[in-house]
């Protein structure tokens, strides 16, 4: 699935502080049920952000009109849980493009990048850093530089560099996914394949 | 003399085809199961992309998550749920994969129907798009879940790119206490270590609790491996393995057979091999679990009471959070408690033996009137077992009654969903917020736990019954 490619990032954030974030919220399984990859940002954290009859629930960050931004900053442990890629799916399609905690689930961390989502792991302290900034003025911008692999505070120019491997940077700059990888491998793969006992 | 290596550094090496600089691994899969919820958008973009699947016969297809579990024999009646499961027959038959779809004798919950009809063998690496996948490292097999956009990708190319993941080692000793099974003992080690504690790692389980397990037992320890964060669990093949595979329809049979088993039974982490993180648990301290919050890792022993905020490793905020979503308070007692749903099932105990043990106590007894009892077996020939048995007679004289194979309740995609505000004991793996219906409160327990609050309508300690 092609995305878009991922250079810099300039925007305001939308904070979710709760730790261990499960999958199951971010999409709940009564809406894995499509056939197509269309429309799960409508049902993005369904039972956090609306009431049984629909309406939205004013105490949810999602519906604060003081948030906005391509950029989510959760808890420890964001993504933990069910291996539905459709979670990923549903913050893409939202708007979002990048996700930034202190921990991320593993699966939930592969699959973000797969979709053309950047996961951008920082320190507790700096995580902290960017929840306060975001209290003071919800319309702080942040700065996430994927070249240079830095998240800036754009406000104080307060920063920190954050991991990512090469080949993946690779893929997300330029919108490349593994397939197209994997494919050009074919020959290769039909060797190793004979040598298997099973 | 060679450096010693790990099961999991064994497993792993022998499937790496090449390594990509700076890069993740490129490992050849052997097994690929796929189910109806994950595939579709796969294929999808295998169609958009003109490739094709490149190994039908290493992938595998079961319809489990949105199956009904009665009345099996009629149409599904949600129709996105129908739609899901004909694109899964129409992909199935069209790429010419084996399809368990409804109805099928052998189909069932994917990571039921792998290990019981010998598709799932030591030292292979398996994958699904869904993250239980991890309970056929019971057999000594690197095996973990996946995202769709990965599916597709081992649709088309039967590889998949992967960092090396870090290495741990768990080693439980010593002897289980009366009453306490291989779910006591994953939930224990989960409550230990946290919903978080082993993110990044690839778990070893090691020590006599493990050796003395059974395979079924074993496959609950891997497939809730996932609910500490781990990529996935593995327990080295023995003659418990071997006894549990010889003769399944798929395992490999005659010269094929003999040829294996030497090369099977070396996949064990060698004397002098390191692991990244080692820890130690002593069986004595295992009573029957129960959680109480809204994550696996918050479980405690059944006689316990619910440890307060500044005791648990979570944030205070998001726990104190979990606790008033299940309407609990700290430091309340968890015996008594009441139970509205008993669900016995799921990946992690819809076998045989769970059925067993959830029998033991029901036998003579008869369901309390409070609870609604959903008995799902994990697929069709646990279903006959329970027949054959005798457990069904035992089930129907203490008033419970029988369901057809899938997910069911475990995740709720299908009708078995848990009413808002009511209380399941549930024998399944995750207690998330909503998981077994939106507002519904989950207890994950063992079977024989489950079954006392079946007889008894509260959460009670199975001990006293045994």
């Amino acid at each position: 699935m092609a995305y878009d490619k991922f250079t810099i990032l300039r925007s305001s954030a939308v904070p979710m502080p709760n730790e261990n974030v499960d999958t199951d919220q971010i999409i709940p399984a009564r809406f894995l049920k499509a056939t197509e990859r269309k429309g799960f940002g409508d049902n993005l954290f369904r039972d956090w952000r609306y009431n049984n009859d629909n309406t939205p629930k004013a105490d949810f960050v999602l519906n604060n009109p003081t948030y906005s931004g391509k950029i989510l900053v959760g808890g420890k442990n964001f993504g933990s849980g069910s291996s539905r890629e459709h979670a990923a799916w549903a913050i893409y399609d939202y708007g979002f493009r990048c996700v930034v905690s202190s921990f991320f689930a593993d699966i939930f961390q592969n699959n973000s990048i797969n979709v053309g989502i950047l996961p951008v792991k920082v320190s507790p302290e700096f995580l902290e850093k960017i929840f306060a900034a975001i209290d003071a003025d919800p319309k702080t911008e942040l700065e996430v530089n994927l070249p240079a692999q830095t998240i800036t505070l754009l406000a104080t120019g307060e920063s920190e560099s954050f991991a990512i491997n090469e080949y993946k940077k690779h893929n997300l700059t330029n919108g490349y996914d593994d397939i197209d990888y994997l494919l050009s491998m074919k020959e290769e793969i039909g060797a190793f394949a004979e040598t298997r006992p099973f | 003399m060679s450096t010693p290596k790990t099961l999991f550094d064994k497993v792993w090496d022998a499937h790496v085809i090449r390594q990509v600089k700076d890069g993740p691994d490129v490992l050849f899969i052997d097994r690929h199961f796929i189910h109806e919820v994950t595939s579709p958008v796969a294929f999808l973009g295998l169609e958009n992309r003109g490739a094709s699947v490149l190994y039908p016969d290493r992938t595998f297809a079961t319809a489990d998550h949105n199956t009904p579990t009665i009345n099996q024999h009629l149409p599904v009646a949600d129709p996105l749920s129908a739609n899901q499961l004909a694109a899964l027959e129409r992909n199935a038959t069209q790429y010419g994969i084996s399809h368990w779809g409804l109805g099928h004798i052998k189909n069932g919950i994917v990571h039921v129907v792998g290990p019981e009809n010998g598709i799932t063998l030591p030292g292979m690496t398996i994958v699904c798009g869904d993250s239980h996948t991890s309970t056929h490292g019971a057999f000594g097999a690197i095996a973990f879940g996946i995202g769709t956009s990965e599916v597709e990708m081992v649709l088309a190319t039967q590889c998949i790119m992967q960092p090396k993941p870090k290495k741990m080692r768990i080693t439980v000793n010593g002897k289980p206490g009366k009453a306490v099974l291989p779910k006591d003992v994953i939930l224990y080690i989960i409550s230990q270590t946290s919903a978080s504690g082993a993110t990044g790692y690839f778990v070893e389980y090691a020590g006599e609790v493990f050796e003395n397990m059974t395979m079924e037992g074993r496959m609950t320890v891997c497939n809730m491996t996932i609910e500490m964060g781990a990529r996935g669990g593995m327990i080295a093949p023995d003659e418990t393995t071997l006894n549990y595979l010889k003769g399944r329809d798929l395992s490999p049979k005659g010269e094929q057979w003999d040829k294996l088993v030497p090369y099977w039974l070396s996949l064990k982490t060698d004397e002098g091999a390191t692991f990244d993180l080692d820890l130690t648990f002593d069986a004595a301290d295992i009573e029957p679990q129960i959680t109480y919050g809204t994550n696996p890792g918050l479980g405690t022993g059944v006689t316990h009471q619910i440890p307060t905020a500044d005791s648990v490793k979570d944030g205070s905020a998001s726990y104190k959070k979990s606790l008033q979503y299940m309407g609990f308070q700290e430091s309340e007692s968890m015996i008594g408690k009441p139970v509205d749903f008993v669900f016995l099932g799921s990946c992690t105990n819809g076998r045989i033996e769970d059925f067993r043990a959830f029998a033991s106590i029901v036998k003579g007894r008869k369901k309390a009137d409070n609870i609604t009892a959903w008995l799902v077996p994990g697929s069709h020939i646990v279903e006959k077992q329970i027949q054959e048995e005798g457990i069904l007679d035992i089930l129907t004289q203490a008033g419970f009654e029988l369901r057809q194979p899938g997910c069911s309740a475990c995740l709720a995609m299908n009708d078995d969903k848990v009413p808002a505000g009511k209380y399941a004991v549930s024998t399944s793996n995750r207690n998330f917020e909503g998981r077994q219906g939106p507002g519904a409160r989950t207890l994950l327990a063992s079977p024989l736990v489950a079954a006392a609050a079946a007889v008894t309508g509260v959460v009670t300690d199975p001990r006293q019954f045994i």
